[in-house]
């Protein structure tokens, strides 16, 4: 992976895009770096799709700029560009055989046909498909479609990627397995690589970096690891894995009073002053529970409302700390042999410090 | 970056790549043809209305004429009646045949829905000229009409009933066919009765396909001039009228505003179509389960007899039309001859017209599929160009709502004007080519634009980002994947110019007749045989012409049934 020093590969300078009186994308800058790859998450409508469309000029922004290797991109049409893209629909031709398929960016650049054929076995043995070239698309499973979609993208050797959304289309097993596969092959050959998704668990194996996405504009970008564990604002916390909303007032930059507890915090951030309402934000997994409670700072006694199972942990949710809300507190199967999980009776948690992320209090 | 700085930036102006100029041009190209072929000649027969013989403007002194004249302005009345009676009496006729074909378990469903398409094959003088030889004068069975007279408001009924059956009867048959059978189950488990279920879940289900057919059935009826100009007699309907005006009296304005008179039912029909075709999509769910019909003895068998009926109906009709063709001297030689195949004796141009109207038909079909398969394809698939795209789409559409009489005669008054530098084109065959390319434009363009509506939208994009230019993918993948809809469209424009009188009627020249105008001079003449013999051809060539394309489309499609999915 480059250093972020490097002169970014693809930098994206406030781009707007409307559609009459919608604003689908407000003043987006981003930089993605050579051979990284990168991940643009949100919820539907958030414009990631838009986003990725513009940097590929299907549909160009209204305003702002787009660089490649420098070179400006913002009003030049798809054909003049430099990328391949696989659609959520993998939209092969379903006239031609696979090898055609393969073949077709390549013919359009003239190359002479033995290397054409070449080339296209290839890229076949590079997707894992060396012996379906003679099929047509519809004999193959959506899996394998995907793969040669992958490799018609990658025939002209293109200096960018794109995916958009290319597993949803797919199961859940095989999705998984292709997760892994195209993170593996896009390491191989290296291709910097920008991939459209909803599903977080996608976007948080596969990528080096997630620009996490809401309503046109980036609310975060990190590496995996950071959004998860430093999310930026309660909407990454939310939309990314489970947490726990706590309403609570500030006290002094490093501690809060929750309900009738008092919690200290490493650190809140410096707009925030004292006797603020805050959101307090730890995630379920966070919360520690029986002998890891002893001795740790923010303890808490809790009465247990309602146990879910769910498989390898149980989840715990707990009567209100706070006004209305309550907690969860994932505790693993393991644990929960050593203490009182059922519901009605009483436990005693701590809050890390550490795991708990302050943000001004939500609306 | 603040608010204000975002809302100052400047807009990016995407730069037009090569395929984009060439798409827009071409669409350019082919919205003109549409003005030349469409717009300009309307407005030629608007301006027409409003001058005298001698060219001058008189405003509005042509439509007062027209309106206060009985004689001329009773055909309004007469066309609106005979045309609302015809289309109730087709609409339940029809409704009863698709809902035997669809909710019943009858045997020789496939028999039954292929005879109900055999008047399309027919120009619609022929069944008329069936109807004398059954119902007229010297018909053999009149005295079934206890004494009323064929030709009048009671022969063009029939013989429009005839004419328009096909058409309705498959709007109704695809309505019902998009009933969504969860429907039915969950009426049937909420313990409600058939007739309540038949009025609560399957006319509703089909309302917009009702309406449609109405709206269709009116405009193809109002604008028909086969059938009343065999048997309307003296009963003036508007479409004969125009033409009465035009060849008889050589009025040619008054013709221009019963022209007028004649487009605007058919345009406020097509505008009520269209509106309602637009809710019909909303309608449509794509996880509805078909209705299969469950056998029922009694119904079943009420069903077949009802089909048998109408079935039989149709055929005696295409078998006397054939047997007219044959017959010695009706009725008084009842003795077989091929005699009046030999058109060489007759008006009509003869033989020339069969192979002027193969000719127009060959042409048509093969320069129409071109022009409007490429012209929705780049309405469909070229990026940008808004205003144009919309524009064109509107175009598009405009054939429709314009009957084939009044496009005949807008073409004389454009084309034949001294001024028209495309003067020269007029009396010669490829005039007739554009008027009847035209003249069924918007059929074609429709299942054309359906036909790459279901294409992939990322198609082009890909190949954009291939680097392909858009005529190759054109070419090597969108013409492909939808040759099974290019064939039809060609098919339909081959049989629909064999057939049509109305839109060429005032265009042929003494070199340039053509077989369904032969039909019509010839009956004219009280030549009824030959005019039969004539029909019968025409009907033989569009029965050949869709019999090749079963064939085609059979063979394409096991060809490539490796990559078609099902």
């Amino acid at each position: 992976m480059a250093s972020e020093t490097a002169e970014p590969y693809l930098k994206i300078v406030g781009v707007t895009k409307k559609f009459g009186e919608f604003t689908a994308l407000k003043d987006i800058s981003l930089e993605v770096f050579e051979k990284e790859f990168v991940c643009f998450l949100g919820p539907s409508g958030c414009g990631k799709t838009t986003l990725l469309r513009a940097i590929a000029g299907l549909d160009i922004q209204t305003s702002g700029q787009v660089f490649q290797k420098g070179r400006d991109i913002s009003d030049l049409p798809p054909s003049s560009r430099d990328f391949g893209i696989v659609f959520q629909s993998y939209a092969l031709f379903p006239n031609l055989t696979v090898e055609k398929n393969v073949a077709y960016g390549l013919e359009n650049q003239k190359v002479p046909q033995d290397r054409i054929k070449t080339r296209v076995a290839e890229l076949l043995e590079l997707v894992g498909l060396p012996d379906q070239g003679r099929k047509y698309p519809a004999q193959l499973s959506g899996g394998q479609q995907q793969r040669v979609a992958l490799a018609r993208a990658l025939a002209t050797e293109p200096g960018l990627l794109l995916l958009d959304e290319p597993l949803s289309a797919l199961d859940a097993k095989v999705r998984a397995r292709l997760r892994h596969e195209i993170k593996e092959l896009q390491n191989q050959i290296g291709v910097t690589t920008i991939m459209v998704t909803h599903d977080q668990e996608e976007a948080l194996t596969m990528a080096d970096r997630i620009v996490v996405m809401n309503n046109g504009v980036i609310e975060q970008v990190g590496s995996p690891i950071d959004i998860y564990s430093h999310p930026a604002s309660p909407f990454v916390a939310d939309f990314i894995g489970t947490t726990n909303f706590i309403d609570a007032k500030l006290q002094t930059p490093t501690s809060a009073q929750i309900g009738n507890f008092e919690v200290s915090l490493s650190a809140s951030p410096p707009d925030l002053s004292a006797g603020q309402d805050v959101t307090l934000c730890i995630r379920p997994e966070d919360v520690l529970t029986g002998s890891r409670v002893d001795g740790a700072p923010n303890q808490i006694e809790l009465g247990i409302h309602h146990v879910e199972f769910l498989g390898s942990f149980h989840r715990l949710h707990t009567d209100p700390v706070s006004g209305d809300t309550s907690l969860m507190i994932d505790v693993s199967v393991a644990r929960a042999r050593e203490i009182d999980i059922s519901v009605g009776s009483r436990i005693q948690v701590a809050l890390p410090a550490e795991h708990m992320n302050v943000y001004p209090a939500r609306g | 970056m603040s608010e204000a700085a975002a809302n100052t930036a400047p807009i990016v102006k995407p730069k037009i790549s090569r395929d984009d100029w060439i798409m827009r041009g071409a669409m350019i190209l082919i919205a003109l043809y549409l003005l030349i072929c469409i717009a300009f000649p309307l407005y030629a027969l608007l301006s027409k209305s409003f001058e005298n013989a001698q060219g001058e403007f008189i405003g509005l002194k042509n439509y007062i004429t027209y309106l206060t004249t009985p004689a001329l302005s009773w055909s309004i009345g007469n066309s609106f009646k005979v045309t609302l009676m015809a289309t109730v009496i087709v609409m339940f006729v029809a409704f009863i045949y698709a809902y035997a074909l669809t909710r019943s378990c009858m045997p020789f469903k496939s028999l039954f829905k292929g005879i109900a398409l055999v008047p399309i094959l027919m120009p619609s003088l022929l069944p008329a000229i069936a109807l004398v030889f059954f119902f007229g004068n010297q018909g053999i069975i009149k005295e079934w009409l206890f004494g009323a007279e064929l030709y009048g408001p009671i022969g063009i009924v029939m013989g429009e009933v005839f004419y328009v059956f096909p058409h309705v009867m498959t709007i109704m048959l695809i309505s019902m066919s998009l009933s969504d059978a969860r429907l039915y189950e969950a009426s049937e488990v909420l313990g409600a009765s058939k007739i309540k279920t038949f009025f609560t879940v399957t006319l509703p289900s089909m309302r917009y396909g009702l309406v449609s057919a109405f709206f269709v059935a009116f405009t193809l009826i109002i604008t028909d001039f086969g059938v009343p100009k065999v048997v309307g007699g003296q009963y003036n309907v508007l479409a004969t009228d125009v033409y009465k005006q035009v060849v008889g009296r050589h009025d040619f304005q008054m013709g221009a505003v019963v022209s007028m008179a004649l487009l605007i039912p058919a345009v406020f029909a097509f505008i009520a179509d269209r509106i309602v075709q637009r809710k019909q999509v909303a309608l449509l769910s794509a996880r509805a389960v078909p209705f299969q019909p469950k056998p029922s003895k009694a119904f079943d068998r009420i069903m077949l007899a009802f089909c048998s009926l109408i079935g039989f109906i149709i055929l005696s009709i295409l078998a006397m039309a054939a047997f007219a063709s044959v017959v010695k001297f009706w009725p008084y030689n009842l003795s077989l001859t091929t005699k009046h195949y030999n058109f060489k004796l007759m008006d009509g141009g003869g033989w020339d017209s069969y192979y002027n109207s193969i000719e127009l038909a060959t042409w048509t079909a093969i320069f129409g599929t071109a022009i409007v398969f490429f012209g929705a394809y780049l309405v469909e698939k070229s990026r940008g160009f808004q205003q144009g795209r919309t524009a064109m789409q509107a175009l598009c559409m405009v054939p429709m709502a314009v009957p084939g009489l009044v496009l005949g005669l807008a073409y004389v008054f454009f084309f034949n004007s001294p001024d028209n530098p495309l003067n020269f084109l007029y009396h010669t065959m490829p005039i007739l080519v554009i008027c009847t390319i035209t003249h069924f434009y918007t059929v074609a363009h429709l299942s054309a634009v359906t036909a790459l509506k279901q294409m992939d939208p990322e198609f082009e994009a890909v190949s954009q980002s291939l680097k392909a230019p858009f005529y190759k993918t054109f070419w090597r993948v969108t013409v492909p994947v939808c040759t099974p809809a290019v064939l039809d469209i060609s098919m339909y424009l081959f049989v629909n110019a064999m057939t049509t009188v109305s839109a060429v009627v005032f265009l042929y020249s003494s070199d340039t007749s053509l077989a369904s105008v032969a039909v019509l001079n010839m009956d004219d003449a009280g030549d009824q045989s030959p005019a039969a013999a004539m029909g019968m051809m025409i009907v033989c060539t569009a029965a050949g012409v869709r019999l090749l394309h079963m064939i085609l489309t059979r063979g394409i499609q096991s060809r490539t049934q490796a990559w078609r999915k099902r």
